[in-house]
């Protein structure tokens, strides 16, 4: 399980134009939604108001019923959910693609026959995207905390929550990384990653968003969107202490399968 | 001991034939010639044998080695160069060298400059824009630069010019001169006959026949062409005889046996012309796969 420095230097490589436009697209994101929250919060008993006169279910669907936009953190609780999209989606596509994309471009051939083992390669590969995605993190934190300190008017605010809704970022994105990775071996081939990253992030997004229409509770169980709910971690400064672990326990189980299938899995050749 | 072994290698794609009971060995120092035509299960073979695929049943050692447990130990000593070859595409040649270089303990800078101007290859190069013989030569670059002392070719001159094929075939040859093995794939048999001492022929997934090249060419078949006015291709259908066919007057077959005993047959009429040759490797080739 040892790693290989030039497999990690390489990837990483790789992958750093994107890591770099995923980041800054993401903290634009945050700043700019952040912009707004004076002008919401001035019309704080407006904004409620007129909430309160929209379906119940479409609020629900964007996990906004009871949340209050005029706190601090109820306005940022719900711009997390967009950010939370946009890491689902990049870690999903780093997942589909980490080992995908050697066998559509053809050059596992090239890679395998040197005398490196399969789980170091992937070793390496994993620990290169973990660092683009710690970049990312980190990008999204230094965002999250500038926007706060910029445009919140001096209005207080918990930090617990705060703190929990950022550092849940990280398993959030390991979920992704390690279905897309673990499905993406579970496949022959995988044409292009762009549609099943999409699918799995937006997917997973609309089972939480109909899991809260329906009150089914079946659905939550799968999507980390329910597991780590803004939403709920606002309200409660804690996580769903169960759903948090189930999150926990797919990453594991998906990290071993994808050893255990990379391992004996059979390299397809140009026909 | 053979640096390759192989010992009933079969591999099924599912349910799709890829080899079917394989066995051979490739001594030290020797040219291995693969023969077979496309999907006959050539590159799967060296696919096994660089654990890029599992076998389904079946054995195979590199150096003594287990090929599928000790796959990275043994991958230090082998250079692969694959039938199609793909590298990342945004990167320079260069790079791509220095990144292949890096998976060896040794340095190999000066033999990959070495190469690389052997090979006319232009360093600074992105991989994206070179041509198909470009990307060749890269492969072979890439697959030589750490010195191994074992070569996988896999159809390896497919798309280099004659003036560049002259010149990996000289290199081979000193590679082959200094000791290193080497395992040649191919369906152009010209190239084998130069290059190998031993050929396997490989058909539909099985090995038909393994053979030294020149006990092939000249104990085995006999090209022979008899011209005789009246004369019957039936009376001349001894047993050895094979691809019988009356054309013109002339009677051509190949005939693999005693050779006193189509003297002797041929001796009993008055023939006009006679000749008997031995088969290029192309008819050999021909008659396996009929």
């Amino acid at each position: 399980m040892t790693m290989r420095m030039n497999i990690l230097h390489q990837e990483f490589g790789m992958r750093r134009q994107s890591v770099i436009i995923w980041s800054l697209a993401i903290a634009a994101l945050i700043l700019l939604y952040l912009s707004l929250f004076s002008s919401f919060a001035a019309d704080a008993a407006l904004l409620n108001e007129m909430m309160s006169q929209f379906p119940k279910e479409l609020l629900t669907a964007f996990g906004m019923n009871d949340t209050d936009l005029s706190t601090v953190l109820g306005y940022f609780g719900l711009a997390f959910l967009f950010v939370q999209i946009c890491l689902a989606i990049q870690a999903a596509s780093y997942g589909f693609a980490l080992v995908s994309i050697e066998e559509r471009e053809w050059t596992a051939d090239f890679l395998l026959a040197k005398p490196v083992g399969r789980a170091q390669i992937l070793t390496s590969k994993l620990l290169a995207v973990l660092a683009g995605l710690a970049i990312t993190d980190a990008v999204v934190w230094g965002a999250s905390l500038l926007a706060l300190a910029m445009f919140t008017g001096g209005q207080s605010f918990e930090t617990k929550p705060l703190w929990l809704l950022l550092l849940s970022v990280v398993p959030f994105q390991l979920f992704f990384l390690s279905v897309g990775l673990v499905v993406s071996l579970l496949v022959k081939r995988i044409r292009s990653v762009t549609p099943y990253a999409m699918a799995l992030g937006f997917g997973m997004y609309v089972l939480s968003a109909f899991g809260d229409l329906l009150g089914e509770s079946a659905l939550e169980k799968i999507t980390p969107f329910q597991h780590f709910d803004p939403h709920y971690i606002v309200q409660h400064a804690a996580y769903d202490a169960p759903l948090a672990a189930l999150s926990l326990a797919v990453i594991v189980v998906s990290l071993v399968a994808s050893y255990v299938l990379y391992r004996r899995r059979d390299i397809p050749a140009v026909v | 001991m053979g640096v390759i072994e192989v010992n009933n290698l079969t591999k099924y794609y599912g349910k799709a034939r890829g080899i079917i009971d394989v066995s051979f060995q490739v001594g030290e120092g020797e040219i291995f010639g693969f023969i077979g035509p496309n999907g006959a299960g050539k590159s799967t073979t060296i696919r096994l044998l660089l654990s890029l695929i599992h076998p389904t049943s079946g054995s195979a050692t590199i150096f003594g080695k287990d090929c599928f447990l000790h796959g990275p130990e043994l991958r230090r000593d082998i250079g692969y160069l694959p039938s199609e070859v793909f590298y990342y595409e945004r990167m320079k040649v260069i790079d791509l060298l220095k990144y292949s270089a890096s998976f060896y303990e040794r340095d190999c800078t000066q033999r990959m400059n070495e190469l690389a101007e052997l090979m006319e290859l232009e360093m600074n190069r992105r991989i994206e824009d070179l041509s198909y013989g470009n990307r060749k030569k890269v492969g072979i670059v890439q697959g030589l630069l750490h010195q191994p002392k074992l070569l996988f070719l896999d159809e390896p001159t497919a798309g280099l010019d004659p003036l560049m094929q002259a010149k990996f075939f000289q290199l081979i040859r000193e590679e082959n001169q200094r000791g290193v093995t080497v395992f040649f794939s191919s369906h152009i048999l010209g190239e084998v006959q130069r290059m190998c001492n031993r050929v396997g022929i490989i058909k539909e997934g099985r090995l038909i026949e393994i053979a030294d090249i020149r006990t092939l060419q000249q104990n085995n078949y006999k090209k022979v062409r008899v011209t005789a006015d009246g004369l019957d291709a039936a009376f001349l259908d001894l047993p050895g005889v094979t691809n019988l066919e009356q054309q013109n007057g002339a009677i051509r077959f190949f005939y693999k046996g005693d050779i006193n005993a189509i003297l002797h047959k041929i001796g009993a009429v008055t023939v006009s012309d006679v000749t008997i040759e031995e088969p290029t490797l192309e008819e050999i080739f021909m008659h396996y796969y009929e």
